[in-house]
């Protein structure tokens, strides 16, 4: 499996380490239900067969943070971002 | 037909001709009492252990593909009860005394062998971890042995125990742990339960769990609309999957584990050894092929096959312990969907929809869980109730704080 990496272009999955569901808000500690919220945020994944969007680390490369759009069922990856847009910026 | 030495030489005499087909293939009934999501180990275990502890006969287990595709025909076949933690001890160990037990009881053979599992440690620490361990088992009635360096060396002399940066220091043993034939398993329960009246429909996928006023219904399937009272989701990596038609939303992610089988070697692995600093188990079969596996390939997957990489870091740790089987040919590899929860221990519990229950997380330690997960989820769905082994897997675990995490490392399940 190859990874396109944003900075530093198409790169072995191998050099990325796996961190999860993307887009996991970290909820509001003051929300009247945020016991439940943040059960949700740390215990309850989509866990979706098809086309996703993940968390992975640079880990060996530039060590940015991306967001990689990957298919479950086939393991292809479709597009990649960084998930910071402060990192997209210096990038640029 | 029952199996016994004298129908083993009534057949020889008669050519083999009068073997009977084991199980049924059924048309779909329009109702049952229960419906079992799953025909692979556990599903047809909780429907053997509904008919048998529980007079249910009026029930169906529900197979997408054909019986036993899934995980129960894709692991690595070990048996064990050597945990840690007081949720998981007590459950394991009955699993491990249905197991011993297993083969007369379903008169199937499982060529279940108590050859023993033996985890090697590698350092004073991990002595002290692993003695901790064991003292944890045998504060629960468990028999666990700490075996130092020679006494390893008497079970598995071909070991390197010198190596550089992994020496082998002794290791942990269950003798009472060993293996089983996966397969066999399955068809043993398949007949078990077939006998007692239940359909199994193979080539029968679930589409929808049909909920209604908060109660199940029924459930749609790929041969129309079956009703029943109870449902039961034993659907391991594919849990997900199928729980969100019903509106559930649970702790588990789905990643794909390689397991490997070399080719046939004469017999060299008397027991079930694992490398304590990675993560690695291996043990021969009868048929002489190793058969192994490592962790998982890490991000999530519902594709069954795994990449290089898992490949690669498997082989790696075997020539870390063993490097006497560097000339060995690989015979195939494989991979499975593991339904990892969040602390890394199992699921056994309602769903908070009445009639629908729940049997899932099983990571990849399923098979040895076979047996009790069949036994519980059944007393569960026939009683309502947790079985006293099973108090601690419940589903709202994470929300009161009860995890059971036996490796330490949190909610993050391919760290599991």
């Amino acid at each position: 499996m190859r990874i396109p990496c944003p900075f530093c272009g198409s790169r072995d999955s191998q050099e990325f380490s796996f961190l999860g569901q993307a887009g996991l808000k970290r909820p509001d500690p003051t929300a009247p239900d945020a016991q439940k919220q943040f059960h949700d945020y740390v215990h309850i994944r989509d866990n979706k067969a098809g086309v996703t969007k993940e968390l992975w680390l640079h880990a060996n490369g530039c060590r940015s943070w991306i967001i990689v759009e990957r298919n479950t069922l086939t393991h292809e990856v479709t597009g990649s971002e960084f998930a910071s847009p402060m990192t997209k910026e210096a990038a640029q | 037909m029952h199996y016994s030495v004298f129908s083993i030489i009534s057949q020889a005499f008669k050519g083999q001709k009068d073997w009977k087909p084991v199980w049924r293939y059924p048309e779909p009934k329009a109702e049952y009492d229960m419906l079992i999501i799953g025909g692979g180990g556990h599903g047809l275990a909780t429907a053997y252990y509904l008919a048998k502890n529980h007079g249910y006969t009026n029930i169906a287990v529900i197979e997408k593909n054909y019986l036993g595709s899934g995980s129960v025909g894709r692991n690595t076949t070990i048996v064990r009860s050597n945990y840690q933690e007081p949720g998981n001890i007590p459950f394991y160990e009955h699993s491990l005394k249905l197991w011993e037990g297993l083969e007369q009881d379903l008169n199937y053979n499982a060529m279940m062998s108590q050859r023993g599992v033996l985890n090697l440690y590698h350092s004073d620490g991990q002595r002290d971890d692993y003695a901790r361990r064991g003292n944890a088992m045998m504060m629960h009635g468990v028999r666990a042995d700490l075996l130092n360096r020679e006494q390893v060396r008497e079970v598995v002399p071909f070991l390197d125990f010198d190596n550089a940066r992994f020496p082998i220091h002794g290791g942990l043993m269950q003798w009472r742990g060993g293996t089983a034939r996966h397969d066999a398993v399955a068809w043993g329960f398949a007949r078990g339960a077939d006998s007692r009246g239940v359909d199994i429909l193979q080539n029968t996928e679930a589409k929808q769990i049909r909920v209604e006023n908060g109660k199940v219904v029924g459930v749609e399937t790929s041969r129309g609309f079956i009703k029943a009272k109870k449902v039961g989701i034993v659907a391991a990596g594919n849990t997900t999957r199928i729980a969100e038609t019903a509106g559930l939303r649970l702790p588990i992610e789905s990643y794909v584990l390689q397991a490997f089988v070399s080719e046939a070697i004469k017999p060299l692995i008397p027991c079930v050894v694992t490398f304590g600093a990675g993560h690695f188990y291996i043990s021969q079969s009868d048929k002489g092929g190793l058969v192994f596996g490592a962790s998982l390939d890490y991000y999530t997957s519902y594709a069954a096959r795994g990449n290089l990489p898992g490949v690669e870091d498997t082989i790696e740790e075997a020539m870390a312990i063993m490097p006497s089987i560097s000339r060995v040919k690989l015979l195939r590899h494989w991979g499975g969907i593991m339904d990892m929860s969040m602390d890394g221990s199992p699921i056994i519990d309602k769903t908070g929809i009445d009639g629908l229950y729940i049997d899932c997380g099983w990571c990849y330690g399923g098979f040895k869980a076979t047996p009790a997960s069949g036994y519980c989820m059944a007393h569960l769905m026939a009683t309502d109730e947790s079985h006293p082994v099973a108090t601690a897997l419940k589903l709202n675990r994470f929300e009161t704080g009860h995890v059971i995490d036996e490796a330490g490392t949190g909610a993050q399940p391919n760290l599991h």
